[in-house]
């Protein structure tokens, strides 16, 4: 089972506290916004993650489980 | 209730005569001034087929319907694409009862399809709420127009009246609510939030509007032409559908045709007819077209070399970078400034931000400044890199579409009108920079010829 970063843009204030905790999958913008690598996390990443959505002040760093299937979007 | 009085029960669906397949079918029996009231509208299409769902769920009917939809392939006509079978299946298998909301904001200022559709045809709009409603099981319809569309509202306040006073037993409960007018409130997931009695905002997603929607119910939110069609189908069924349009996009759409036209206004389409065709039942063009908005602002621009060889369906129109989106179809004049234009289209998109994401909130910001430096000759020469990089900023990092629709008419604007930016960019404004804007803005709507003149047919 694999494990993605996502952010809820409408949550996240660009305290950027993702960025210190997780900086191999999370860089910031030039307004200081998080911009994220959401490809799969491997092995002690997950943890990190984790540990950084925990941190952030707005919940809005999201570790979450690969879905088994694409759901339909419009 | 007298014999003579209309009724939506008691149809015969083996004994509906499908009608010739061609054009106009939408449009059929829309009159100059006026809705059709529900008798006359009864007279062009007779009833709707009763479909069987409604307050007992998941009959064989329904299921018969949404397959039939699912068979003619119809597409939502919000400016997505996105199949509507697919957003019927999750609604009628979902474990909670469905709401149905038909979405009639079109926030869109250069469409007026959805506007024609409430304000003349009210009854093809709610027939088509009230088939959906009983193909996924849904006891209530909600129609939600923008606040500002006064005719509109009027016309279909009077249909669901017209309706409640013929009787009709089945109908799910039809009500309007009245929505605020800005760009992203007819976006699905500020819709429901507004319903929800929160702000018109987008929402973070998932859950859908489909899983998780009104009062947390399931719901189908249906763009006002994709259900108008449904009314159709639910007629005349899917191979009637499929007569008309390509094997990918099947059937007709309703387009608004502006600019420099003889006779602006909506037009009904099959999809895959070509532009020159839509531009010759608009009595041709006024005057030399230096290119076309296909799918509104947050469509792509097509320039004057291709305009002649491009046909209306998305299948053709990908290659081109552009789709047919809402329906929108605005050709601008060679006197007019593309630069000047995007523009101001830009400054209005970063202004119509929901202002609940940052990257798009500053990004399309500082997109649009950057533009404005570009169009008066006064940005550095890396401006190429700095729109570059602002793009990769903004793209897929907002909660909904926005930011991205966004970026397709000011990116295609800048690929489509090169020469002319990379002339800005070296010697400021140009001539035709002083001239009035062309392309429609909500504060410089199109012009009273477009929405009073009523559709012919290419």
């Amino acid at each position: 089972m694999s494990h993605r970063v996502r952010v809820n843009p409408i949550a996240c204030e660009a305290h950027g506290m993702c960025a210190e905790l997780l900086p191999e999958r999370i860089t910031l913008d030039e307004w200081g916004y998080p911009v994220v690598d959401g490809t799969p996390l491997h092995g002690a990443q997950v943890e990190h993650a984790l540990r950084a959505a925990r941190a952030c002040p707005t919940f809005a760093l999201l570790v979450e489980r690969e879905r088994k299937r694409e759901r339909a979007r419009s | 209730m007298s014999a003579s009085a209309p009724t939506l029960a008691e149809p015969g669906p083996a004994g509906v005569q499908p009608p010739a397949p061609a054009l106009p079918r939408l449009l059929s029996g829309i009159r100059p001034h006026g809705a059709l009231a529900l008798e006359q509208h009864l007279a062009v299409h007779g009833p709707l087929p009763s479909i069987g769902g409604g307050r007992r769920r998941g009959s064989e009917r329904a299921a018969t319907l949404i397959a039939e939809i699912e068979r003619a392939g119809l597409l939502g006509h919000g400016g997505a694409a996105f199949p509507t079978a697919a957003k019927m299946h999750a609604v009628a298998g979902a474990r909670k009862r469905g709401i149905v909301v038909v979405n009639a904001l079109e926030g869109e200022p250069a469409s007026l399809k959805d506007r024609t559709l409430l304000e003349s045809l009210p009854h093809l709009v709610l027939d088509g709420a009230v088939a959906a409603a009983e193909a996924v099981g849904a006891d209530e319809v909600i129609v939600c127009a923008c606040e500002s569309a006064d005719v509109g509202i009027e016309s279909i306040a009077r249909a669901i009246e017209e309706r409640a006073g013929a009787g009709s037993e089945r109908s799910p409960g039809l009500r309007l609510a009245t929505a605020p007018s800005h760009y992203v409130a007819g976006q699905e997931s500020a819709l429901v939030n507004f319903l929800n009695g929160g702000p018109a905002k987008p929402t973070f997603t998932p859950p859908m509007p489909f899983e998780q929607g009104v009062r947390q119910r399931p719901t189908l939110v249906n763009n006002v032409e994709t259900l108008a069609h449904v009314a159709l189908i639910a007629r005349y069924g899917a191979a009637w559908f499929r007569e008309l349009g390509t094997p990918t996009q099947p059937g007709s759409a309703l387009v608004t045709l502006s600019g420099p036209i003889a006779h602006p206004g909506v037009y009904e389409i099959e999809h895959g007819a070509s532009l020159s065709s839509l531009i010759r039942a608009g009595g041709g063009s006024t005057a030399r077209v230096r290119g076309a908005l296909l799918g509104g602002y947050a469509g792509a621009w097509v320039g004057a070399p291709h305009l002649d060889a491009v046909a209306l369906s998305n299948e053709h129109l990908a290659a081109l970078g552009a789709s047919l989106g809402a329906g929108v179809v605005l050709l601008l004049s060679e006197d007019a400034c593309p630069v000047g234009e995007t523009v101001r289209v830009a400054r209005w998109l970063a202004g119509q931000s929901a202002r609940q994401c940052g990257p798009c909130v500053h990004g399309l910001d500082a997109l649009a400044t950057t533009l404005e430096e570009l169009a008066g000759g006064i940005a550095g020469a890396n401006v190429a890199q700095r729109v570059d990089r602002l793009a990769s900023l903004i793209a897929r990092r907002g909660a909904c579409g926005h930011p991205d629709g966004a970026l397709n008419p000011i990116l295609s604007a800048l690929d489509v009108f090169q020469a002319e930016f990379a002339d800005h960019a070296r010697h400021g404004p140009c001539a035709g920079c002083s001239r009035p804007a062309e392309l429609p803005l909500p504060e410089r709507p199109l012009s009273e010829a477009t929405t009073r003149d009523r559709p012919a047919r290419p």
